[in-house]
């Protein structure tokens, strides 16, 4: 007889979380570039491909490294799944808004 | 029939990598909705997770790979300032489109929101593969799991289709030559 050992939740939470935490960032890097027009100037790190270079950058980095952090506080660990799924759908439903032009431009510095 | 260096990019970027990435999404959303015990047995269930792995490890990568050659490789084209007092604007789709009301909006609305929401779509879709490919048979068991995962793969999804259908309105509009 064999006992199957399961993998706990907490790697797919994290998983989940972080990719929420980088789509928050990419929606946050968007609109804070459009409100403070400095912020925006400083992401610009390729000229040719101008701020979404340092943008997309900040939002990848951001994304690997809750993960990293996350995924190894979870991963031995069962955690309360529905919880953090669900927050993490809503995170990267808010990284959308934030990349939307109608949403990002009601912060636009004159 | 002629086709230039940068044409043949922006074909390699939206088209190649947009029908390849159609393609992975319809596999993948398949094979992880019917990834239910009352649908498999155990043979069948080994034989559809390797595919399953295939296909959303293909789709995560196709879509780096549209992400990233769309912004360092095709958008630097778009986005070219022309020279002072050029009255040819054909060359510079950015410019191009800003030089009139009608297609102005192709621009700050379509590219601002093409360029950004398309960075959610490998995001979501790596996730999706990694969680996959660590969980593997595991997830017929997992339905909150597989339930969170769909959702991930469906925002994938609608996140790249929006970016890819406002694309190629833009080529129509002011195509990169």
């Amino acid at each position: 007889m064999t006992t199957e050992t399961l993998i706990k939740n907490g790697k797919a939470a994290a998983a989940l979380l972080a990719g929420g935490i980088g789509a928050l960032t990419m929606g946050l890097m968007t609109t804070l570039s459009e409100a403070i027009s400095s912020f925006g100037a400083a992401l610009n790190w390729y000229k040719p491909a101008g701020p979404l270079s340092g943008k997309t950058t900040v939002a990848v980095i951001v994304w690997l490294v809750a993960w990293a952090v996350l995924g190894n506080q979870w991963k031995d660990k069962d955690v309360d799944f529905d919880k953090i799924a669900m927050i993490a759908v809503v995170l990267l439903l808010l990284g959308i808004l934030g990349t939307f032009p109608p949403f990002f431009e009601l912060f636009v510095s004159e | 029939m002629e086709i230039t260096f940068r044409e043949s990019w922006g074909v390699i970027h939206g088209l190649i990598f947009g029908a390849l990435f159609l393609l992975a999404f319809s596999g993948g959303i398949v094979g992880l909705y019917s990834l239910r015990p009352e649908f498999l047995t155990a043979e069948g269930l080994k034989e559809r997770m390797g595919r399953l792995k295939v296909w959303v490890g293909s789709m995560a990568a196709i879509v780096w790979a549209t992400v990233i050659s769309g912004t360092y490789i095709v958008y630097p084209w778009y986005r070219a300032k022309p020279p002072e007092g050029a009255t040819d604007l054909s060359a510079y789709p950015r410019s191009l489109l800003l030089s009139m009301p009608n297609t102005a909006e192709w621009h700050k609305f379509g590219m601002e929101w093409k360029e950004h929401v398309a960075w959610v779509a490998p995001i979501a879709a790596t996730v999706v593969a990694y969680v996959i490919a660590v969980y593997g048979q595991q997830l017929v068991k997992e339905p909150k799991i597989r339930k969170a995962l769909m959702t991930f793969f469906v925002i994938a999804f609608v996140t790249a289709a929006i970016a890819g259908v406002l694309g190629a309105f833009i080529t129509k509009a002011a195509p990169v030559h």
